[in-house]
């Protein structure tokens, strides 16, 4: 992996929101190198920074955000010191684009699917507008869209969200992107539905070859899409590591207590294993593990002074203090040890999950 | 245990239910939906968005009414006209929980004020002490404290404005209640909360569950008998074990194979399985919901439940075989 190229490199970054007479520190130094090509997942509960640390990509923090340090190096330049509209153009909406979990806001009512598609088209390619309807409809036909040519004229409200969000797909592909940021883009969606579209996505990323940045909360669909995986909590990337590290040998005590509340995992009669009390304040200075006061790992290093990143192989890192040679030996919990094993049963003939491949 | 043995709480039988009717092409939502919900189980309805559960659920509250059938709760009828008395009676012992926590509370009224809005418009409490003792017990029974009272809606996390839901439902002392996706609007670590929530106060009040979902993995773990609905219609009912073991409608497999599992091993090489009715040879006779098994009950006609009955022979053969060793 050491010999990749690296596509988008962020360094430090940290974000500051302005409210009312309060700063809230959204994102606390956070660092990624990503990867030409890969599909890089990032997981999280909801306020923990996804979406606000990937605005930083595209420069689309709400105005009262700052970044306050860090650089995103892209292409050679640095991101964050891009202001204006017109320093972003050939780069947001072009050369790194996002799809949002509400296809609703990316789309406008009271106008065609088509017109909105080959306007951004004739805006990032400058060609005929014969020729973006013929682009446009090409598109619409590889997002899945049936008869697209005739659902061209047609408004968003004669779409199923499903379809919407293939469209919103459409938009952001159709200038070719090297980077595609998902920002939970099936969260709305049933989980059939879901599960088209994420394999929508994963087609096109092999046969048009960008960069897929991958925001969720549900770690089942990290395991469907990501190669890597960077867990956040509390403004920060707390864990990162290939997605096998991830499920199989995750190290922090926030990814076991993610991956051990899924109700797959859960057994009927049993509660199910959940995270007790409330994410931090960003409002306040953290001191030590943000995660300590909801950690039952938590030792008393924990509440004083914050965790460096431990390095457990090349790919994988975790920060958290029961890494450190130090600390008392603690095994992850009962749910999630050998969670291939109890998965692969789950799935196969006689298990509760299993279905026949035709 | 054999359903025989079980007292029925709610019966629905043969029930229609069409949006614009009197219009050319009124919209048939739901198509001659039968089941019954048996007293203390936790009843599961699982489809995609568009599929008629919340039709259904709204039509056991009484906000939707039916063009054909019947609902019937405690042995009497409570769809359509009945009296005032019968009226009062519904809306008390059933209650409903819903999807959003923030837009099923009103914003603008205290903690207080929301828990107890049932028992004030009914009159439920001999008197005032009565009444706040009610309200504290209600918010006690899902973990929030009686202090809370005077908080506002939005001072709660998402998680705990879904609690101040299920108290509001939990005072009117209801027999059954309607949970309509009510964790799909939660973050993922509070769902586990308020599933253990919702399991812990069937088996402290003997309470009684339709579990309204899209997703098959939460329904697993919370409900005792599942019915799978597509476009109206319900095409599969089993218990829960039944179901998962052997799923015989095709939606119902598709269903099961777009639970995204945490195993990436697992997960990549998935092949997802996509059902498409009007891809579906329709030929023979008209399809029924049938019993196949006792308790187990699918959607089609004689030539599809031929091949069904084979498919579950195989799957018995095997297993059993599987038991020899
Ligand atoms: N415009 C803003 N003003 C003030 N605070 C903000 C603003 N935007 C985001 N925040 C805060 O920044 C933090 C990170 O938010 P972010 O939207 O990145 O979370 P997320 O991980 O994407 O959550 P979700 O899963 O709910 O989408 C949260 O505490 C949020 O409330
Ligand atoms: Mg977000």
């Amino acid at each position: 992996m050491s010999e990749r190229k690296i596509i988008l490199s962020a360094k430090d970054i940290e974000v500051q929101f302005r409210v009312r007479d309060n700063y809230l520190n959204a994102i606390r130094g956070v660092s990624l190198d990503l990867y030409d090509g890969e599909t890089f997942a990032i997981v999280g509960e909801s306020g923990s920074g996804k979406s606000v640390f990937t605005k930083t990509f595209t420069g689309m923090l709400e105005s009262n955000g700052k970044i306050t340090n860090g650089s995103v190096m892209y292409d050679g330049k640095d991101l964050t010191k891009l202001v204006s509209d017109k320093d972003w153009e050939g780069i947001r909406g072009a050369k790194i684009a996002t799809i949002f979990q509400d296809p609703m806001t990316s789309l406008n009512p009271i106008r065609t699917i088509g017109s909105q598609i080959t306007e951004v088209i004739i805006k990032h390619q400058k060609v005929s507008a014969d020729e973006a309807k013929k682009q446009a409809v090409d598109i619409m036909d590889r997002v899945g869209i049936i008869d697209a040519e005739k659902r061209f004229n047609e408004y968003p409200f004669q779409y199923s969200g499903g379809m919407r969000q293939r469209i919103v797909i459409a938009i952001a592909l159709s200038c070719h992107p090297e980077i595609l940021i998902c920002d939970e883009p099936t969260t709305a969606l049933d989980v059939t539905i879901q599960a088209q579209i994420i394999d929508l996505i994963k087609d096109l990323q092999k046969e048009l070859k960008f960069t897929t940045i991958y925001i969720t909360h549900d770690l089942g669909v990290v395991a469907n899409v990501a190669d890597r995986v960077g867990v956040m909590y509390g403004g920060q990337i707390i864990e990162i590591g290939t997605v096998e590290e991830i499920f199989y040998d995750p190290a922090h005590p926030y990814t076991w207590a993610l991956l051990s509340s899924l109700p797959q995992l859960g057994v009927k009669g049993q509660e199910l294993s959940y995270i007790t009390g409330t994410p931090p304040s960003l409002y306040n200075i953290i001191k030590g593990d943000a995660f300590a006061p909801r950690n039952k790992y938590a030792l008393k290093i924990d509440f004083e002074e914050e965790p460096p990143f431990f390095k457990i192989t090349d790919t994988h890192y975790a920060k958290t203090w029961l890494l450190d040679p130090r600390a008392p030996k603690v095994e992850k919990p009962e749910a999630i040890r050998n969670l291939h094993e109890k998965i692969a049963s789950m799935t196969s003939k006689g298990g509760a999950y299993y279905v026949e491949q035709k | 245990m054999s359903n025989k043995n079980k007292e029925v709480l709610l019966s629905v039988k043969g029930v229609d239910i069409s949006f614009d009717v009197g219009k050319k092409k009124p919209f048939r939502a739901v198509k001659n939906a039968n089941f019954d919900i048996y007293r203390g189980e936790t009843f599961a309805l699982v489809g995609e968005s568009g599929s008629g559960k919340t039709t259904i659920g709204r039509a056991i509250l009484r906000i939707n009414e039916l063009s054909k059938g019947e609902i019937i709760f405690k042995g009497k009828k409570i769809s359509g006209k009945i009296s005032k008395e019968d009226d009062r009676e519904v809306i008390r012992s059933i209650q409903m929980i819903f999807q959003d926590p923030a837009a099923s509370l009103n914003e603008r009224a205290n903690i207080e004020y929301c828990v107890s809005e049932g028992i004030n418009n009914f009159h439920l409490y001999t008197d005032e002490a009565d009444r706040i003792a009610k309200v504290d017990k209600a918010l006690m029974d899902v973990g929030l404290l009686p202090e809370h009272k005077s908080r506002y809606p939005h001072e709660f996390s998402g998680g705990q404005r879904q609690r101040v839901g299920i108290a509001r439902a939990m005072i009117m002392e209801p027999e059954l209640i309607v949970a309509d996706e009510p964790i799909s609007a939660l973050d993922v670590s509070i769902r586990a909360q308020v599933l253990n929530l919702m399991n812990k106060l069937k088996d402290e009040k003997g309470l009684t569950y339709l579990f309204i979902a899209h997703d098959l993995s939460v329904v697993r773990f919370i409900s005792d008998r599942i019915a799978v609905i597509h476009l109206g219609r319900i095409v599969e009912i089993a218990e829960t074990e039944e179901l998962f073991k052997h799923p015989l409608h095709p939606y119902t497999i598709s269903l099961l194979s777009a639970v995204p599992m945490p195993d990436p091993q697992i997960e990549k090489p998935k092949k997802h399985v996509v059902y498409d009715e009007s891809k579906r040879d329709h030929s023979g006779p008209k399809p029924i919901l049938q019993e196949i098994r006792p308790g187990h009950l699918v959607f089609g006609n004689d030539r599809e439940m031929a091949e069904y009955e084979a498919k579950l022979q195989e799957m018995e053969k095997a297993e059993a075989e599987a038991l020899k060793g």
